[in-house]
């Protein structure tokens, strides 16, 4: 019997865990950020850079939702406006244009919701990416590392493989969200939480993630080093495919297809 | 998307748009109060003008009146119509409330796809059902648009779009977000295969719809006066406890932002499709 789900969206919420930069700072060597998206500004809740993996160059990206209280404000808590979306993207096409395989660590309670970021196109900064995504031509691995908030997280998730942390959750929606609309009654969260099945066990049963990372050693140097051997030996893998990108559109073709009944007519 | 459901703008998506019922008169015809003008509109004048009042007040439209009004007369030809959604997740009461729904709205699905001809010239075109879960995206949703973009990029096809959604279907979970990944990836193969499409968003569209297929289009139309948007307003207003500025996430006020092309009222759509469709001919053909 596996914990609660509400007890997941506790844990993957949890003010401790390490952050995306944390990631890219134990993983890898060398990370140069590289700010901004070129069109308007430079969002601090995704953060986005080059870095080695080992001897290999890469493209990093992650939403940062920061450790201290001055951080996560700084961080807007890790809800990226258009502009992180845009500098994600961005990034993404010089990677491909470089030859370099791309990796994004997502997490983030979802886009955020603001009057700026509605006028600066919010919901098309996200449609880009996902359609650009889906054909990049280079390696793609996201990983899902606390929260994976609905559009503002797949907006970094459209890879050849995903994977979640143990205790990462994935949602089309917040349970509180979900049982506020569908119960009247935020405080059935943790009904709306076993309901929308948003645990790292429930996505990879539905075929939405690659592999679960156990969370035993989180945080220590043998959590990153594991991280950072996976990594390598996907990159490889998905470097030897050269139908990578045909086979990232089939990954997302598939889901849902046995969802739906087509009765014959 | 859901996210942005999380409050939704006052009588809109939650209470089934902004309109009340008809509403019958002692003359024996039923009304329609306007929520713009507030006159009491005969049905059958709003019926014969397209569900437009005569102030100018765009009222939301079945898609199959929508296809209808646009396409040349017989030559839509209906495609997955028996596409319906299960209950992936077991989620409560979503088998239930899919049933009862299916029942009143005579619909399998919240979008109806096929071919059709405006002034002679194929294409293929999809519209939203705002009466079935508001056109909420799950994953039969997702597999018809997807399904109806590959077959259109496969027989060199435009795509024609009428959204009207209130973000992705939250009772499908994750299947339901995936399907804006899914759909978006159909959009731009049909995109790089030099193929036009034209989107006409309706009153609203929001979350994951916006955030996926509804702003992929090469050229995006809009009614006047829709809601268009990905976060909800109530919740934008909740977040930043800010008061929101006037004709926010109007159409007019997406225009202004740039992120749409043109808003055109429901009188001049067939003309201004068929237009954009005769000028992209070249773009039909094989290179």
């Amino acid at each position: 019997m596996s914990d609660p789900a509400y007890k997941r969206v506790r844990l993957a919420r949890d003010k401790d865990r390490p952050t995306g930069l944390d990631y890219i700072r134990h993983i890898f060597d060398g990370f140069m950020e590289l700010h901004g998206d070129r069109r308007y500004g430079d969002d601090p809740a995704i953060v986005g850079g080059i870095a080695r993996l080992g001897e290999l160059p890469v493209t990093v990206i992650a939403i940062e939702k920061g450790h201290t209280a001055k951080e996560r404000t700084f961080r807007n808590f890790g809800a990226p406006n258009p502009e992180g979306y845009r500098k994600a993207l961005r990034l993404m096409k010089q990677a491909e244009k470089f030859g370099r395989p791309v990796i994004c660590f997502i997490d983030t309670s979802g886009a955020y919701c603001g009057i700026g970021a509605e006028e600066r196109g919010q919901g098309q900064a996200i449609a880009e990416n996902l359609m650009e995504m889906s054909a990049l031509r280079v390696p793609v691995i996201s990983v899902l590392i606390g929260e994976g908030g609905s559009g503002g997280a797949l907006a970094l998730a459209v890879a050849d493989r995903v994977w979640m942390l143990q205790n990462a959750v994935y949602s089309v929606i917040s349970p509180e969200g979900c049982a506020s609309i569908l119960w009247k009654d935020a405080a059935k969260a943790e009904k709306a939480a076993e309901s929308l099945r948003l645990t790292a066990e429930d996505a990879q049963r539905f075929g939405i993630i690659e592999r679960i990372l156990p969370e035993k050693d989180l945080g220590r140097p043998e959590f990153y080093a594991a991280i950072r051997t996976l990594l390598s030996e996907e990159i490889n893998e998905l470097n030897h495919d050269p139908e990578r990108t045909e086979h990232r559109y089939e990954r997302f073709r598939r889901i849902g297809v046995s969802a739906v009944t087509k009765e014959s007519l | 998307m859901a996210l942005m459901n999380f409050l939704k703008p006052k009588n809109q998506l939650e209470e089934g748009g902004r309109t009340s019922a008809p509403v019958l008169r002692d003359t024996g015809e039923p009304e329609q109060n306007c929520p713009n003008c507030h006159k009491d509109i005969p049905l059958s004048r709003l019926l014969a003008n397209h569900m437009v009042c005569p102030c100018g007040h765009h009222f939301r439209m079945k898609a199959r009146q929508r296809i209808l009004m646009i396409t040349d007369r017989s030559s839509f030809r209906e495609m997955y119509a028996s596409v319906k959604a299960d209950n992936p997740l077991d989620f409560p009461g979503y088998t239930e409330k899919v049933e009862t729904i299916r029942t009143a709205s005579s619909e399998n699905e919240a979008v109806v796809c096929g071919t059709a001809a405006i002034d002679g010239r194929k294409c293929a075109i999809f519209a939203m059902e705002a009466s079935f879960m508001m056109g909420s995206m799950g994953s039969a949703v997702g597999e018809k648009i997807t399904s109806l973009f590959e077959y259109a990029a496969e027989y060199r096809l435009p795509v024609i779009g009428f959204t009207v959604s209130g973000g992705a279907r939250m009772q499908e979970g994750l299947l339901s977000l995936m399907q804006m990944a899914k759909t978006s990836a159909a959009v731009k193969r049909h995109s790089d295969a030099g193929l036009l499409y034209v989107a006409v968003l309706t009153d609203p569209t929001t979350g994951g719809v916006t955030a996926s297929f509804a702003m992929e289009a090469d050229i995006i139309l809009a009614e006047p006066g829709a809601t268009v948007g990905f976060a909800g307003a109530r919740v934008i207003e909740q977040t930043t406890k800010s008061a929101l500025p006037d004709g926010f996430q109007k159409s007019e006020f997406v225009l202004a932002h740039g992120f749409i092309d043109s808003i055109v009222p429901r009188s001049g759509q067939r003309n201004c499709l068929s237009e954009i469709l005769k000028m992209h001919e070249g773009g039909q053909s094989d290179e």
